[in-house]
């Protein structure tokens, strides 16, 4: 069984390719490059390097968001349309679990987090048994102290994970003091194959076609327009 | 005997969602397009943000339906084509890496084209293109006079200076209360009318087949104040009309003009606004009087959709253009020649 995985939900790619459980190749760089000018030809070359053709894949994976609205629409949308005319599965898998995979083996609270400016993040809870991730708060789009005060009441030491920790981490520390620590570079990074780890335990997509990403935030025109249909019902 | 090719095309610069396959660079197979127009129409105008979550909704939906329509395989084909540019940057980025993957699986060669060459290659699906042409492209986002010696050869020689013609119908659309888009609105009220407010023309400079909206979008603009000061009421009807007829007026002449001096053997309209009634009598007349072959194709080539992308990409496959796994959507990209 070989799958392709592909993450550009945020700043970082990552792509991979993994045969049975064996990783033969994998490309991640945390440059900021553009996704939309460089998914593909990684692709193309990670293909190039493990010296395999597309129809050799059985399945794909895809981070499918939250993150970057066009860096999760990049991805999706090379992964549905190669899923679409090679005939396979695809599965999506939320891009903070891929980011708090890399804390897979810790056995305790891990809070995978993403900037989303104006104080918000994308984030989610989620806790190890040390071979898996178990959901303990839902991936959303939160204000900082909304997300602090829920990890508070958790009571436990947390692992934060994610580029963009190094942006709230004093906050983070007023806040929680000892309770919280933080993965090393390294471990910020998500990784294709990982991603791909964790497709292989779900079910594939139902309806390809339909398959979107979880932006997990009405886009901002469409919010506007929804509390103004609702100023006009009420009045 | 020449074996028969097929490209793909693949558009989605604004608010279409297009798949196409053409057949030897002028006969359509197969024809697709998902508009995004009552979505869009929530917000009065296209919004980027909200255009390029549809793309990503509709655009494996559109490639499959292409290939259904013309009853043919990925293996059938010989190239994709794709808009690189110009359009929106989040929206060109879903065809393109769409084309991206979609060669990359069945080991196609891809080729970025132009939107506006696409346009003008609209008319290959029509009638061979004879040449000198001039093509003028009329549409929410553009407004070109394009001169053509050869097939993959454009020369620019006039633009707009600020807003689209199609652009200035929508704004003038929402001065008088119409909805969006503006243009099938404002030709309506226009044809019906008896007579028209006497709106300015901005001709520009007298050798210059550049244009400019803006000054007569405030024209309206200021109309419409003066007469609400004094407390009277605008009459859509001879609003629309007048606007209408100075548009109308300068595009014609300077189209005219340009066919002209440069001894055009055919004359070509395309664009979202080529789809406007008293444009084209316009400039059926102009030139049935002038005696050149005057074309504008049918609405389902004048809008945005793939049949042209895919023409225009016929052209290019065949000068042996070729693209590869790093083009990008290319939000000001210019007109460049091929050949
Ligand atoms: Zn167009």
């Amino acid at each position: 069984m070989m799958w392709l995985g592909i993450d550009t939900a945020n700043t970082p790619l990552s792509v991979a390719l993994v045969r049975d459980g064996v990783l033969l190749a994998e490309y991640t760089s945390s440059m900021a490059l553009n996704h939309s000018l460089r998914a593909m030809k990684a692709i193309e070359e990670l293909f190039e390097k493990a010296d395999v053709t597309p129809q050799a894949i059985d399945a794909i994976a895809v981070s499918e968001g939250p993150g970057s609205y066009t860096g999760v629409r990049i991805g999706v949308t090379i992964a549905k349309t190669l899923a679409w005319t090679l005939g396979k599965p695809l599965v999506g898998i939320s891009s903070l679990r891929v980011m708090a995979g890399n804390a897979l083996l810790s056995g305790g609270i891990i809070c995978p987090l993403v900037d989303a400016r104006r104080r918000h993040v994308y984030s989610a809870i989620y806790k190890s048994d040390g071979s898996g991730l178990q959901q303990v708060k839902e991936d959303g789009h939160y204000a900082i102290e909304t997300l602090l005060e829920s990890i508070k009441e958790i009571g436990q030491p947390v692992l934060f994970v994610g580029a963009d920790i190094s942006l709230y981490r004093e906050e983070i520390e007023s806040a929680l003091g000892e309770l919280a620590s933080f993965a090393p570079q390294p471990f910020q990074l998500p990784r294709a194959s990982l991603l791909i780890h964790f497709a292989e335990q779900e079910e594939q997509e139902e309806d390809l076609h339909a398959f979107v990403p979880e932006y997990r935030r009405v886009a901002e025109a469409e919010a506007n327009w929804l509390a103004q249909q609702k100023k006009g019902t009420q009045s | 005997m020449k074996k028969d090719y097929y490209i793909l095309g693949i558009e989605t610069s604004c608010d279409e969602t297009a798949a196409a396959i053409v057949k030897n660079g002028h006969e359509i197979v197969s024809n697709v397009v998902a508009s995004q127009i009552q979505s869009q129409q929530r917000f009065g105008g296209v919004v980027p943000e909200i255009a390029s979550r549809h793309h990503v909704e509709q655009i494996t939906l559109v490639l499959e339906e292409a290939l259904r329509e013309a009853q043919l395989e990925p293996a059938d084909l010989d190239a994709v084509a794709v808009t690189e540019g110009p359009g929106l940057v989040g929206a060109l980025l879903i065809g393109i890496n769409a084309a991206k993957a979609f060669a990359f699986a069945n080991g196609l060669p891809i080729i970025g084209v132009h939107h506006i060459a696409g346009h003008v290659y609209a008319n290959q699906l029509l009638q061979p293109m004879e040449f000198p042409l001039l093509a003028l492209i009329v549409s929410g986002g553009h407004t070109e006079l394009v001169v053509m010696k050869e097939h993959g050869k454009f020369e620019l020689i006039g633009e707009t200076r600020d807003d689209a013609a199609g652009e200035a119908y929508d704004k003038v659309a929402r001065v008088l209360g119409l909805p969006y888009p503006g243009g099938p609105h404002i030709d309506r009220l226009a044809l019906e009318s008896g007579s028209a407010i006497e709106f300015p023309r901005a001709w520009l400079e007298p050798d210059s087949y550049d244009f400019s909206f803006s000054g007569l979008k405030s024209a309206v603009i200021n109309y419409r104040h003066n007469l609400e000061q004094r407390g009277e009421t605008i009459d859509p009807h001879q609003v629309a009309a007048g606007f209408q007829e100075s548009v109308i007026d300068v595009l014609t002449t300077k189209t005219l003009k340009a066919a002209r001096e440069y001894k055009v053997k055919q004359v070509i309209a395309a664009g979202g606004v080529a789809a406007n009634q008293g444009l084209r009598f316009s400039l059926e007349a102009a030139f049935e009087k002038e005696g050149i072959p005057f074309y504008v194709p049918p609405i389902s080539l004048c809008t945005d959709n793939a049949a042209m992308i895919a023409a225009a990409g016929s052209s290019m496959f065949e000068a042996g253009v070729r693209g590869n796994m790093e083009m990008n959507g290319r939000p000001g990209m210019p007109l460049k020649s091929w050949n």
